[in-house]
């Protein structure tokens, strides 16, 4: 008895990580009564024994290969942030659109990806690998990004963090009294 | 990418156009948004220039000091000089038919101008040795020693001076022997004697002969008369001179006969039958006749051989005479101008035929020139041998005007050379519903304009095309609409004139929408009316949208300051008086617009009497009651200069009558006499808008303005140092500055500049004042600058309780808190004297202010605020330079481009006011004086609009040209699509 079960998610999500696995067809059954006879000459104990032991194997290699490459993943807004580092020390401290242009994408990158921390991830989800650290990793990072780009429009003075933010342009305040007259009109 | 690129090229360039001071404009921008009226004032004295060959002119001097050469056949100005306000023009003639010769100061400087182009000849300066009026005698045909000489008395003294060149020929000094004061020098022809005749203690007449060849006095005859003289001798004819005695009642006929004076009296009552008040013998010299003017007529007498008086006619009080113009065949002619209704009559007489009229027009009027005050006439030789007449007359409302055969050739408003003062109103909203034809043309009007435009962008234009393009710009029909525009910039200016005639001119192209002559200032035998000040009285916003606006003109009626005040209330699109409330009981010493208001959106206004009483007007019980309401916080002060006092009034509870209310003295400033004078008192503009209390400086720093409308900038003097430049010596001379709160009399701050005098003009604007005066000990003018901030609010700056709103920023103000303040102050060199400073005003005050400063040389100079920053400094730091802080120079640079007023001159100017358009950066500059002019000035640039050449063809054109593009380049990529498919 024979199973083949592709899994569309796996042909989807595997693309890039499991590089050209596109299918898959499982021998082992695990699930088949007994009903029939093996055929013979057909010894189940033996092979059985060693297919276990190396799925087991695999499934290990698989798990350390996923943790890696979550840490890979958790890792690579790093990279980014260097680069954003590197590009607002290019951009300078003078209110321009390149300056304000680098600024908001520093601030937006690290903003989606926190919001799909969750999908980005998602590959590598196995109850024997540990997500959370990586994923806290990576949060960290991107909010060091965002923080990067909050010192940048700092630096650039575009935050009401001085009082003159918010009274540069409270009207005068009323007068009580008037007075009015000056010299006699000739 | 390369979008950003572009759009931050355009950014930058923005930003550096922020920087420089300068907004020059371009030749071909000259008279898109600025206008120039030149005028010459009212005309004093006329001499015509008619000869044969070449343009005929007329030389007038007027009473605003002008000299000008006008056009006889349009009206126009040929040259003009406009002297100094105190250069008075006193005397002008024409010599050897190629000079100009005016007498002016007192007859003390005798200038000659060369006829055709105005250049000056020479100039001489006379000197006497009393005062005395100022007489120019200039001989048509006496020539001494290959020299035409010109008399001039002034200054008690005889002088004779080379009509070539100006030199003294000589002088004849009469105060020397007697205190004679000479009424009449009198050439007769063909003789080398000059007569002077005049009156010594205003009881003995004599005559003088004098040599015309060295002034050496020939004959000196006298009479005396115990009753004494009133007014000016006037001659008859060779040896004839009447003259009234002091009480006015009595005619002296004075005959001089071989050194024998004989007097003959006659008394008054017996030529005019009936009343006889008020007697004055008119100055029209007519061979043989003279004229008296009495309260009920005028007459005409005729004196005879034998030395009798015969009355001639008795005409009507309001007739104006001429002076006698001789014609070619010896006989004399004068013209009489009859004042009726709408419609004045002139007629020309001939001097030995009284009976009959020479000529007679009746030539239409419009009446709001009021009546005729004077009278020059001219004649010509028509073909017929015949004598035509042309009569140059000025009338009430200071207009000149050309009469001939019947017609007004031209006129000239003059009257707008002596603007008192400025006020503005909007235009009435446009009505909605435009015929569907207007829009189709217009339409097509402005597609072709657009592409003209276009070509000419695109260097396609031929000259012709260009002069339609710049033809379009100039009269763009949209500026002189009579409607209310998006931007404010369309605005009826409204003018009071010395002549108590207001005009209406539109701010598109400075043309003449009404003039009203106003009733209550017309000036009447009885009293003398003039204008002091005109105010909005009401501007509709939203409650009285169907009322049109209204100003209050101010005017007093009699010369002293309890002379009763004359009200009127003039609506402000059609010049109708609505109101004449004058004259009113009481006097008017100031006018006082209070910021409040009633349900028909009139300003309340207070004026106060010589008594200091207040006067609330509208005198409505709606209006007295918000007065009463509001009444305790309602203060006055006035300036007494002479005294040197500052006094500080409120309302007193108890008042005389439901709007005249008594006032009660709170505090007063004395100036010690003895050193100290008030030359110069400013304040706010009462309209003017503060868009914040704060100001931001370097490192993000905030201070807080001290903004009071309450604020007075007084300058003293020390009173040895208040004559002119250069009376003092530097010592000696002590300029102190203060500002004054004038709720409470306290003083903000004192300031003294030692070796410093005025004249002082300064300005007051937000929280500073800029002040122009001079420097003795450096030789120079100097501006200095005081920026008053308020050190109570100081501490707020912890951002976290501003922003939960814990701060006492919005809480009214009151001066009798008594907030701490700081100034700063710093003084620099200005390379000009001074007339006068303004300083440019938005709708919201956003803008950053440009000083206007008007120049001696008569232009108007803008001059960026931040250079008169007290915070400059000589080396800033990064932050500030970031700020716009400019490095500390001792001198303001003067930039050739920030002259507003480029290549005109606004002549004798005096005053220049600023208007807010609606839109934001713009503000409207209108500077008057003897000339007027207008522009728009954008101290920030227009940075809310888009400049009106834009090209918005050429923007069209690029949208359809991408909208094109898109669809060709869609096209094309769904067709490689498809081809990508089948391959």
């Amino acid at each position: 008895m024979m199973c083949v079960s592709v899994s569309a998610n796996e042909m989807e999500k595997g693309k890039g990580v499991l590089g050209s696995r596109k299918w898959a067809v499982e021998f082992t059954d695990n699930s088949s009564t007994r009903d029939i006879l093996d055929p013979p000459g057909f010894t189940r104990a033996s092979p059985d024994q060693d297919d276990s032991s190396l799925t087991r194997q695999k499934k290990d290699a698989e798990a350390n290969w996923k943790s890696q490459k979550a840490w890979e993943v958790a890792q690579a807004p790093f990279k980014n942030l260097m680069m954003m580092g590197f590009m607002m020390w290019m951009a300078g401290n003078t209110v321009h659109l390149f300056s304000i242009g680098i600024t908001f994408s520093a601030l937006w990158q690290p903003l989606s990806a926190l919001q799909g921390v969750g999908k980005v991830f998602e590959p590598y989800k196995d109850n024997k690998v540990d997500l959370l650290a990586p994923k806290l990793l990576y949060i960290a990072l991107n909010l060091g990004g965002m923080l990067l780009g909050v010192w940048k429009l700092n630096s650039l003075g575009l935050l009401p963090t001085h009082a003159s933010d918010w009274v540069s342009s409270l009207s005068p305040a009323h007068e009580v009294e008037f007075s009015g007259g000056g010299a006699a009109l000739y | 990418m390369a979008m950003a690129i572009k759009l931050s090229l355009i950014l930058l360039l923005c930003l550096s156009s922020l920087l420089a001071p300068s907004f020059s404009l371009f030749e071909d921008q000259v008279g898109l948004m600025d206008w120039h009226q030149r005028y010459i004032g009212k005309v004093k004295h006329a001499v015509f220039h008619t000869q044969k060959a070449g343009r005929k002119r007329v030389l007038v001097s007027t009473e605003e000091n002008v000299i000008a050469s006008l056009d006889l056949r349009r009206g126009e100005i040929f040259w003009r000089h406009v002297l100094g306000p105190n250069d008075v023009v006193d005397k002008i003639d024409i010599a050897l038919g190629k000079y100009v010769i005016t007498l002016s100061s007192e007859g003390s400087i005798l200038r000659a101008w060369n006829l055709p182009d105005g250049q000056m000849v020479w100039e001489s300066f006379l000197s006497g040795s009393k005062y005395s009026k100022a007489l120019l005698t200039v001989p048509s045909n006496l020539k001494v020693d290959l020299d035409s000489p010109i008399f001039v008395y002034s200054g008690g003294c005889l002088h004779a001076i080379s009509s070539i060149d100006g030199e003294y020929l000589w002088k004849k000094d009469f105060a020397i022997e007697s205190s004679v004061d000479v009424h009449q020098l009198i050439l007769s022809g063909g003789s080398d004697v000059v007569h002077a005749v005049g009156v010594t203690d205003s009881s003995q007449f004599d005559t003088y002969e004098i040599d015309v060849k060295n002034g050496g006095l020939l004959k000196h005859t006298s009479a005396s008369f115990p009753g004494g003289v009133y007014g000016e001798i006037l001659p008859v004819s060779g040896d004839r001179f009447v003259v009234l005695d002091a009480s006015r009642s009595v005619v002296l006929l004075i005959t001089v006969n071989n050194g024998a004076t004989h007097l003959q009296q006659t008394h008054v009552s017996d030529l005019i039958h009936g009343s006889s008040e008020n007697t004055v013998i008119l100055p029209s010299k007519l061979s043989g006749i003279f004229s008296l003017r009495t309260d009920s007529c005028i007459v005409f007498v005729k004196v005879t051989d034998e030395g009798k008086l015969n009355v001639m006619e008795k005409v009507d009080k309001t007739v104006v005479v001429s002076d006698a113009l001789a014609l070619s065949e010896g006989e004399q002619a004068f013209a009489l101008v009859q004042q009726g209704d709408s419609k004045i009559e002139l007629s020309v007489r001939l001097v030995h035929d009284m009976s009959s009229n020479h000529l007679k027009e009746t030539v239409k009027m419009d009446h709001e020139r009021g009546f005729v005050h004077k009278i020059f006439i001219n004649n010509y030789v028509r073909t017929d041998r015949s004598h035509g007449f042309r009569a140059l007359i000025v009338m009430e409302d200071h207009s000149l005007l050309l009469l001939q055969q019947g017609e007004i050739v031209w006129t000239r408003d003059d009257g707008l050379a002596s603007v008192i003062d400025v006020t503005t109103s909007e235009l009435p909203v446009e009505k909605i519903g435009v015929s569907v034809a207007k829009v189709e043309h217009s339409l097509f009007e402005w597609l072709k304009g657009h592409m003209l435009k276009l070509k000419g962008t695109l260097m396609l234009a031929t000259p012709d095309e260009v002069a339609a393009i710049q033809q379009i710009r100039l009269q763009s029909s949209q500026k002189n609409k009579m409607t209310r525009d998006h931007n404010g910039f369309r605005k009826l200016l409204i003018l009071l004139t010395r002549a108590g005639k207001l005009y209406a001119l539109h701010t598109g192209n400075g043309r003449v929408v009404w003039s009203t002559l106003l009733q209550s200032l017309r000036t009447t035998s009885q009293q003398q009316c003039a204008g002091l000040k005109l105010r909005q009285w009401q501007v509709p916003h939203h409650h009285a949208l169907d009322n049109n606006p209204s100003v209050l003109v101010v005017g007093r009626c009699g010369l002293s300051l309890t002379s009763p005040s004359a009200l009127s209330i003039v609506d402000a699109y059609t010049g109708k008086e609505l109101q004449n409330l004058g004259p009113a009981e009481h006097s008017t010493v100031q006018v006082i617009t209070l910021p409040f208001r009633d349900s028909t959106e009139q300003q309340l206004h207070l004026l106060i009497d010589a008594d200091k009483r207040a006067h609330l007007y509208p005198t409505t019980p709606e209006a007295a009651s918000i007065f009463q309401r509001e009444s305790e916080n309602v203060y006055w002060y006035s300036v007494e200069s002479e005294a040197g006092i500052l006094r500080g009034y409120g309302v007193k509870k108890t008042h005389s009558s439901e709007y005249s209310f008594e006032a009660r003295n709170l505090w007063s400033i004395v100036f010690p006499a003895e050193s100290e004078k008030i030359i110069a008192t400013v304040t706010r503009k009462p309209n003017e808008v503060v868009h914040t209390q704060a100001k931001v400086i370097a490192d993000e720093d905030v201070m807080y303005k001290y903004i009071s409308k309450n604020m007075v900038f007084v300058a003293t003097v020390s009173p040895k140092a208040s004559g002119p430049i250069g009376s003092a010596t530097p010592d000696e001379s002590v300029l102190v500055v203060y500002l004054i709160d004038t709720v409470t009399g306290r003083i903000l701050h004192r300031m003294t500049h030692l070796g410093s005098q005025g004249p002082v003009h300064a300005v007051l604007s937000e929280n500073w004042v800029v002040y122009h005066y001079f420097n003795l000990r450096a030789h120079r003018y100097e501006m200095s600058v005081i920026e008053i901030y308020d050190q109570s609010r100081a501490e707020n700056k912890d951002v976290l309780k501003l922003i939960v709103g814990k701060h006492n920023l919005t809480t009214p103000v009151s001066s009798y808190s008594r907030p701490e303040v700081t100034t700063k102050s710093q003084s620099y060199f200005f390379t000009h004297s001074v007339k006068a400073i303004s300083v440019s005003s938005t709708a919201k005050g956003i803008t950053s202010k440009h000083l206007l400063i008007g120049t001696i040389g008569d232009q108007v100079l803008a001059l960026d605020k931040r250079f008169v920053d007290p915070r400059r400094s000589l080396n800033p730091t990064q932050a500030e330079k970031e700020e716009g802080l400019l490095p500390l120079t001792d001198a303001l640079p003067i930039i050739p481009q920030s002259y507003v007023t480029h290549a005109f001159k606004v002549e004798g100017l005096r005053g220049i006011e600023t208007i807010p358009a609606k839109l934001e950066s713009t503000s409207l500059v209108f500077a008057y004086g003897v000339d007027l002019f207008y522009t728009r000035i954008a101290p920030s640039k227009t940075y809310d609009s888009l400049t009106e050449d834009f090209n918005y063809a050429l923007l069209l054109l690029t949208i359809v040209a991408l909208v094109i593009a898109i669809f060709v380049t869609w096209v094309l990529s769904e067709r490689k699509d498809l081809q990508d498919k089948w391959r």
